[in-house]
């Protein structure tokens, strides 16, 4: 069964993996210019978002609605970036 | 019993759960309209990062890159110790949450110190936005778009910072009063959503303004 | 309960909230939502007084074709003025925070609404804003339109943008405390059986209202706030020297202004589904699917924001991609319709004063909801871009749609809010006097458009004098019908009959209480154990049905 609540524990852990992530982006970002650096940054950006949201903000030990309400956010910046871009990727293609 | 207006009903609720569940839900709700906000300015950066991707370079190579690093170190610490201050508030435990908050603390105004520093040093070298930004070199006009969306997406986390050391600053107090138990725990809860979703705004900043190099 | 139509409900043990305190503090420090809500009434009449007025004076310079009232340069500021205390300080408050307030917690059985603090905070935020943008129109006011678009308002504009962009930068915190508010409200505060199948349509729809403004309005803050920083600095992101983008701009303000027409539009659908229901005597029909189609428009609105930029430099695959999307919004749109329409088939329908607003509401909605297909129909926008067709659509949205659902639900919940009733015959007047004002008003403007006048023009041809003639005769029309109520329902207010608990003999929560509600709502939190709109209640009224 799921824990209800968080232990000491789970924060360091947490912490630790934190510190991991933070050094291998700050690492990688010093290997010479590739197209792969800014969707592997964003991606460990992503990964410690994740882990913030669900260890320290506590969202593992939430029910249902609060997760959605969570995810609500994140839902609707897509929704602005998505077709926002869909202007601006297709301006050339009836020139 | 005309004094009890300046008070809710005090049944309003039925039961603390379902005061602690509603305040709950009207923090991430709070939460949500944040990332909206933060949202109209990524939106401008996404925009103009994928328009010009020379010039952010360029751009990005101007900041201090240990500074950003860490920053980012001090912030997720912070976040470790704000976290380990809820805990110890709902263990009842009111020494460990002075220590806890008062470190958090800290971490923040070391944060916003280096911060102050970092902008002290790109102004110096008169990469501030307005009539006196000075850049040699190519693409000066979009290096400057970039350091205007640097300062701004900077500037408004650091102003949530702020007012988030103003919100411990007030918890700190309550424990000190003795109003924090392990009951009543529900202001360290809120406070620490506050703080730790600081925290991720800055944890994509960085990669978004330091790492682009 | 056994009751009588002589036998009044038994008394509450609290007075009611208007007697529960007469100081002044009491009302600006009051925590109560139904008095919060009077102070919202209050507070938005008067900025609608304000935005009303600089529509008068436009009408009459439209009288000639000739610019002999006012110069181009005060007609500008006039416009800007009537759209920004309009949309921000009437439209998006009006049912939301008047009667949104007053109702949402009396409807779902509660006492109060989640955060009681917040939502006077809120009232105090929103007049903090309307002081801002009071302030910028003493000053000498803005040109820019309510749009703010950039450049213009970023750079060029000489007027007072920053004072107004502040003005609606802080009242935006207060629709997103509302907001906020009522979405907890809503989730955790609802009386015991009372399950989401069960709830009002006004519910429904002031929770899809406020997901628009919670998710919407932190945006417009964000462009505000960017145009604001672009002024004081001299940069910005939107400006073209540094290779900046003012559609962007757009973009982003359309983001908030489109759903933010749902947020006009929303709540006055809620309002309709209670008075069509209350006064034919029937369940609303197909419930679920008109619950459903409110968050279906909440959520599709987000979508379609690029139907206002199809003249911009917006791509032309982006222009399509919006105008397809923007066909969506109008199924649960006239879903709607169908079903308030199948919901009067057959039933006892009266024609009180708030279903003559009703049904007004239904036949304009029509019109400026078809009008608003044409319009996301991208050749024929492109025709018809920024002409008085625009005008004429929108107006029958957010005037002939929200203003009369708002005029609706005033006078449905008068009683409950005043406990008196007002003069039944003068209100039927005042309503038939708008709806023929409005049409008036606004009709002419249709045909102006298509054939070629512009907006925001204090000069036109003088072939277009007539209909200018015609939409100025309507609009003083309507300004008397918007005049009776505020005289007949202050002169109610203090003389008028007593209400009693349930005038109309509707189902619902709120009528289960004494009217003016007590100040804690609810001696007892009722139970529920129904659904919503339990028609025909026992006989007689008094005793109505819901449990």
């Amino acid at each position: 069964m799921r824990a209800t609540e968080p232990t000491a524990k789970v924060y360091f852990l947490n912490y630790v993996a934190l510190m991991v992530l933070l050094a291998l982006t700050a690492t990688l970002s010093r290997f010479p210019p590739g197209a792969w650096k800014t969707p592997v940054a964003l991606l460990i950006a992503a990964a410690k978002l994740t882990l913030v949201f669900v260890f320290f903000m506590q969202l593992w030990y939430q029910r249902g609605l609060v997760r959605i309400f969570a995810a609500t956010g994140f839902f609707w910046l897509a929704i602005i970036g998505t077709l926002t871009f869909v202007d601006y990727l297709s301006r050339g293609w009836l020139q | 019993m005309g004094n009890t207006l300046l008070h809710p009903a005090p049944s309003h609720f039925s039961s603390r759960e379902q005061h602690d569940s509603a305040n709950h839900l009207g923090m991430w709700t709070f939460l949500s309209t944040e990332i909206l906000f933060f949202g109209g300015v990524l939106a401008c950066y996404s925009i103009y990062r994928w328009t010009y991707p020379q010039a952010f370079h360029v751009g990005s190579e101007h900041l201090e890159y240990w500074i950003g690093t860490l920053n980012t170190g001090i912030l997720l610490t912070s976040s470790l110790f704000m976290a380990l201050g809820d805990l110890a508030i709902k263990a009842g435990a009111r020494r460990a949450v002075t220590w806890n908050l008062v470190a958090t603390w800290l971490l923040g105004a070391t944060f916003l110190g280096l911060k102050f520093y970092e902008y002290y040093l790109t102004a110096k070298e008169g990469h501030v936005p307005g009539s006196h930004f000075h850049f040699d070199g190519p693409l000066a006009p979009q290096v400057e778009l970039f350091m205007f969306l640097y300062f701004a997406t900077t500037g408004l986390h650091a102003m949530h910072m702020m007012f988030g050391l103003g919100a411990i600053t007030w918890l700190l107090w309550l424990n000190h009063r003795g109003k924090l138990t392990a009951e009543h725990n529900a202001p360290v809860g809120m406070v620490a959503l506050y703080w730790h979703f600081v925290d991720c705004v800055w944890i994509f900043l960085y990669p978004l303004l330091y790492l682009v190099s | 309960m056994p009751a009588t139509a002589e036998s009044p409900p038994p008394r509450s043990h609290s007075p009611n909230y208007l007697e529960s305190g007469h100081t002044v503090g009491s009302w600006l420090l009051t925590l109560d939502h139904k008095r919060i809500a009077l102070l919202y009434l209050f507070s938005i009449t008067f900025f609608f007084a304000i935005a009303a007025t600089a529509a008068a004076l436009m009408r009459i310079e439209l009288l000639t074709p000739a610019g002999d009232l006012v110069t181009s340069d005060t007609y500008n500021r006039l416009f800007t003025l009537h759209g920004v205390i309009m949309v921000w300080f009437f439209l998006i408050p009006s049912i939301p925070a008047v009667l949104g307030n007053f109702i949402i917690p009396l409807m779902i059985g509660a006492r109060e609404v989640a955060f009681p603090r917040l939502n006077l905070f809120s009232w105090y935020l929103f007049m903090a804003g309307g002081s801002f943008t009071l302030y910028s129109i003493i000053a000498g006011g803005v040109d820019t339109g309510w749009t703010f678009y950039a450049p213009y308002s970023s750079t060029y504009s000489n007027s007072h943008v920053m004072a107004m962009a502040a003005g609606i930068f802080v009242a935006g915190f207060g629709s997103i405390a509302t907001g906020l508010n009522f979405i907890v409200t809503i989730h955790k505060l609802r009386a015991p059986g009372l399950t989401w199948g069960r709830l009002p349509l006004f519910i429904w729809s002031m929770y899809a209202t406020s997901i628009i403004l919670v998710l919407a309005t932190p945006v417009l803050a964000m462009s505000l706030l960017l145009i604001a920083l672009e002024r004081v600095f001299g940069v910005g992101v939107f400006d073209p020297k540094l290779g900046g983008d003012p559609i962007l701009f757009q973009h982003l303000f359309w983001f908030y202004s489109h759903p933010a027409v749902y947020i006009m539009i929303l709540p006055g659908m809620g309002v309709v589904s209670e008075t069509i229901a209350a006064f034919a005597r029937k369940p609303v029909f197909g419930y679920s699917v008109v619950a459903a189609s409110s968050l279906a428009i909440a959520g599709l609105g987000f979508l379609v924001w690029g139907h206002h930029m199809f003249v911009s430099s917006q791509s032309v695959t982006a222009g399509l991609v919006f105008s397809l999307l923007s066909f969506l919004v109008a199924v649960p749109s006239a879903i709607k319709v169908f079903n308030w329409t199948a919901t009067l088939h057959r039933g006892s329908i009266s024609f009180e004063t708030p279903m003559l607003y009703a049904l007004g509401f239904m036949g304009l909605f029509t019109i400026g909801g078809m009008t608003g297909v044409m319009l996301a129909t991208l050749p024929i926008d492109v025709h018809v871009t920024d002409t008085y067709f625009v005008v004429a659509h929108f107006h029958y949205i957010m005037v002939g749609g929200m203003v009369m659902a708002y005029m609706g639900g005033i006078h449905y919940w008068w009683p409950k809010i005043s406990g008196r009733l007002y003069h039944e015959w003068l209100a039927r007047i005042a309503a038939i006097t708008t709806f023929a004002g409005f049409n008036l008003t606004f009709f002419p403007q249709f045909i102006l458009g298509y054939l070629g006048m512009p907006r925001r023009y204090h000069v036109y041809p003088p072939e277009f004098q007539a209909l200018n003639v015609l939409s100025t005769a309507g609009a003083s029309i309507l300004g008397i019908g918007y005049l009776m109520p505020l005289l007949y329902l202050t002169w109610s207010f203090f003389w008028g009959r007593r209400a009693g608990p349930n005038p109309w003999g509707a189902t619902g929560l709120e009528w289960k209480t004494p009217s003016p509600a007590p100040e804690h709502n609810f001696d007892e939190i009722p139970v529920v154990t129904s659904r919503a709109y339990d028609y025909p209640p026992p006989q007689p009224a008094g005793a109505s049905g819901g449990t």
